[in-house]
């Protein structure tokens, strides 16, 4: 224990040194959140902040030094992130390659793939997207159509995704094409690396319901990928995508426990609908809140006990679905519930007459409507827990 | 403390499971029920349980009891609510017991809490009343100083095992008007003392209950349990406890339930297939598998709670956000077992209505969801 107290000590201090002041601040605009890449353009302090902590390797705290990884050990990670949280630090970099592609590299990938491209994410060089969904393919992923034809030493890809999160800003896709469309669907599926800069990629940014939007629809024509780009086996990419949507359910659950919400929330309703001897006076508003709160600290509860169980040894069940699901339906309500706190001032698009935070809550609660549908639409996780769960006959 | 239980805390729950499938059936507790049995509950049963210390589980080895933690507890009240079992863990050692625990004099300690222990003495806490509906500190019985002791007057209703209680814990007002929660005191009554009149009530689930009639009743300065005018306090800390063993008891009943359920949609075929092979119903089961993990969650963390001691308003909270998830769920489960089971679901002939009916009677005993929800926003200042 000595030396987790002597690693914190440390760990505090550098931090304390290195981080430039303006970093000592929570993230409240999603614009100011580091994602690196090529396309890049930030701000000095926040340049400053990527580079002296990529240069130790914490932008990717536990991953191998070999491959410019912090090469912590889970304990030391955590010191280090209750560390940051405590100093209400700046996540020095975000993205897709530190919290996807990277760990499935690290985990699957070749040597070489592994020294190609895992120092360029821990160095916030290289943006990556993930290029899963199209047209045609949706809760039905492995029903995807692009196709990926060998030609010597290269795959030619024809195809288009859609819902590619900033494929527009990003260096890298990692994609699931199609390499034998003869085999059951399943079974003929390749995971591939590809640089957006190779000819016949283009990219168009798609606007949603909410206004702007991180989505694009990517088209693949011709589109000339080194074979050796392939991570597993040529027709074994199935089981590496469903490794990896398992995580990013989690992922997308864990988005949705802000604690500052509840309190905004709470002070929301009293600005709106007034006190009485200190209740929010509104008391149909009020029983709602409650049964929000209530059921968020059920499903933190839950996830506690997930983390736990599995500290213990238990087997990992069907977690993720649950708080996929659950999660999702939570975050809609909790928007709807905010739309109805602020009653008529709900309806502002932009200009004169709305606050800010009023505007930003609209927008928050038209997005909330794709929780339930991307990652895995809630139907989706509730075929899944019927089936591995509950083994409800097909 | 991790939301994960020990080796020794899964292997005491199994004990009890074991234990409840051979010794008790659903068939047993239709049998109460149809024959009207005097005790609504077998003593048989309830001797063997004290022998196994699962009557004294919590309370202080230095009582009689095993000193277990309320974690313990909750294995216990889980399985024997998966067999809806009536035995009076509830009356005689969550709220009685409780009362002479957390605030007994050591004489009262040493007269009832090793008798109760050893399955000897039931008890029983009258609290409830006509107009209080959910609030355990809306009092109208009175109690006066009369002599050197007390006289109680009033009425309280579905006092949990009241007809077999050998003392009944009973909460009067001495002090302020019928809301306040100060001023109300807790009183020991013989069931068999002048003017004491009890009267089983019949209720929907079988469970047993009565109503307990006291007129100018004399009691000895030292039956008050705590001080007095303290009462109230008293009362909601042994309230949370027992609702915890009630939030326990509720998930072993709505696990059971859930689990004929989902065997029903694999056994029962209509249009050539099992109807758990159609999406309308599937999603319909996840949904509830998804409410009853949260509920498990909070019935858990309530426990631990209790178990690290943790101060009053915390438990309280903790206890609440089990109590009203608890209530939703199992309602949830028994609405549901009833729609997915069909026709047959109807029936008194299937088990299935004996958890619907139970779900109602544990959602309004110790407060429904409702009034959960409105205590949490109040314990977080809004």
């Amino acid at each position: 224990m000595a030396d987790v107290e002597t690693f914190r000590e440390e760990t505090r201090r550098w931090l304390v040194a290195h981080a430039p002041a303006s970093m000592y601040a929570p993230l409240t605009d999603p614009d100011d959140v580091c994602w690196g890449g090529r396309k890049a353009r930030y701000p000095a302090d926040v340049k400053q902040w990527l580079d002296v902590m990529a240069e130790r390797g914490w932008t990717a705290p536990t991953w191998p030094r070999e491959y410019g990884g912090g090469g912590l050990t889970k304990q030391e990670a955590k010191v280090l992130a209750e560390e940051i949280a405590k100093l209400r630090l700046r996540p020095p970099l975000t993205g897709f390659g530190l919290s996807m592609i990277g760990p499935l590299l690290l985990q699957e990938g070749s040597e070489e793939l592994k020294r190609e491209h895992i120092p360029p994410i821990v160095r916030g060089q290289i943006r990556w997207c993930q290029g899963y969904s199209e047209p045609g393919a949706g809760s039905d992923l492995a029903g995807l159509q692009t196709r990926a034809v060998r030609d010597g030493d290269s795959f030619i890809v024809n195809g288009q995704k859609v819902w590619t999160s900033y494929a527009d800003k990003a260096d890298w896709m990692f994609l699931l094409v199609r390499t034998d469309p003869e085999a059951p669907k399943h079974s003929g599926i390749t995971f591939l690396l590809m640089d957006m800069e190779t000819p016949g990629v283009s990219v168009r940014p798609i606007r949603l319901i909410s206004g702007a939007s991180p989505f694009c629809e990517t088209f693949l024509t011709d589109v000339r990928v080194p074979a050796r780009n392939v991570v597993g086996r040529v027709n074994g990419g199935w089981l590496i995508a469903k490794a990896l949507l398992g995580h990013e359910r989690t992922m997308i659950a864990d988005v949705f426990k802000s604690r500052d919400d509840k309190e905004k929330l709470r002070a929301l309703a009293r600005r709106h609908l007034g006190e009485d001897g200190g209740r929010i006076a509104d008391p149909v508003i009020r029983d709602r809140l409650a049964q929000l709160e209530m059921d968020q600290a059920c499903l933190d509860l839950t996830l506690a006990r997930a983390r736990d169980g599995a500290k213990a040894g238990h087997k990992p069940g069907p977690e993720s679905s649950i708080f996929k699901y659950y999660g999702t339906e939570l975050n809609q309500r909790r928007r709807s519930l905010a739309m109805e706190v602020l009653g008529p001032n709900a309806l502002g698009w932009e200009g004169p007459g709305f606050a800010d935070d009023e505007l930003r809550m609209t927008r928050d609660w038209l997005r909330s409507r794709g929780n339930t549908i991307e990652g895995g639409t809630s139907e989706i996780q509730l075929n899944i827990i019927a089936k591995r769960v509950l083994g409800l006959p097909d | 403390m991790d939301l994960v239980l020990t080796e020794e805390q899964e292997l005491l729950q199994q004990t009890v499971r074991d234990f409840v499938a051979r010794r008790s059936s659903l068939r047993r507790i239709r049998g109460l029920r149809d024959t009207r049995d005097a005790d609504g509950f077998s003593r048989d049963l309830w001797r063997e349980m004290a022998r196994l210390g699962w009557v004294g589980i919590v309370l202080p080895e230095e009582h009689g009891g095993l000193g277990l933690g309320y974690l313990e507890l909750m294995g216990v009240m889980e399985e024997l609510g998966r067999g809806l079992m009536p035995e009076p863990m509830i009356s005689t050692v969550l709220l009685g017991a409780n009362a002479i625990l957390l605030g007994g004099s050591e004489p009262q300690r040493r007269e009832h809490l090793p008798a109760v222990a050893r399955g000897e003495r039931l008890l029983a806490v009258a609290y409830q009343e006509a107009h209080s509906r959910h609030d355990p500190h809306h009092v109208e019985t009175r109690a006066e100083r009369a002599g050197g002791g007390w006289g109680l007057r009033g009425e309280k209703i579905q006092v949990l095992d009241g007809h077999v209680a050998d003392r009944l814990v009973v909460s009067a007002r001495t002090a302020g008007d019928a809301h306040a929660a100060d001023g109300i005191t807790l009183f020991l009554v013989r069931p068999d003392a002048a003017g004491v009149a009890i009267e089983r009530q019949s209720r929907l689930d079988g469970r047993n209950a009565a109503l307990v009639r006291l007129d100018d009743v004399r009691v000895d300065a030292d039956a008050v349990v705590g001080e007095v005018n303290q009462g109230g306090t008293l009362l909601a800390r042994l309230l949370d406890r027992a609702t915890a063993g009630l939030t326990a008891e509720m998930l072993g009943s709505m696990s059971a339930a859930f689990e004929m359920t989902v065997e029903y949609l694999k056994t029962r075929k209509q249009f050539g297939v099992p109807i758990g092979s159609f999406q309308a119903l599937k999603h319909r089961a996840a949904k509830v598998f998804v409410e009853l993990e949260l509920a498990r969650s909070a019935v858990m963390h309530a426990h631990r709670m209790l178990d690290e001691r943790r101060d009053d308003a915390s438990v309280a909270r903790a206890v609440s956000i089990a109590k009203a998830r608890c209530s939703d769920a199992f309602m949830l489960v028994g609405d549901e077992g009833v729609q997915m089971h069909g026709g047959i679901g109807m029936t008194d002939e299937h088990d299935i209505g004996f958890f619907l009916k139970r779900a109602r009677a544990a959602e309004m005993t110790f407060g429904d969801a409702a009034w959960h929800r409105h205590r949490v926003a109040g314990l977080d200042g809004y």
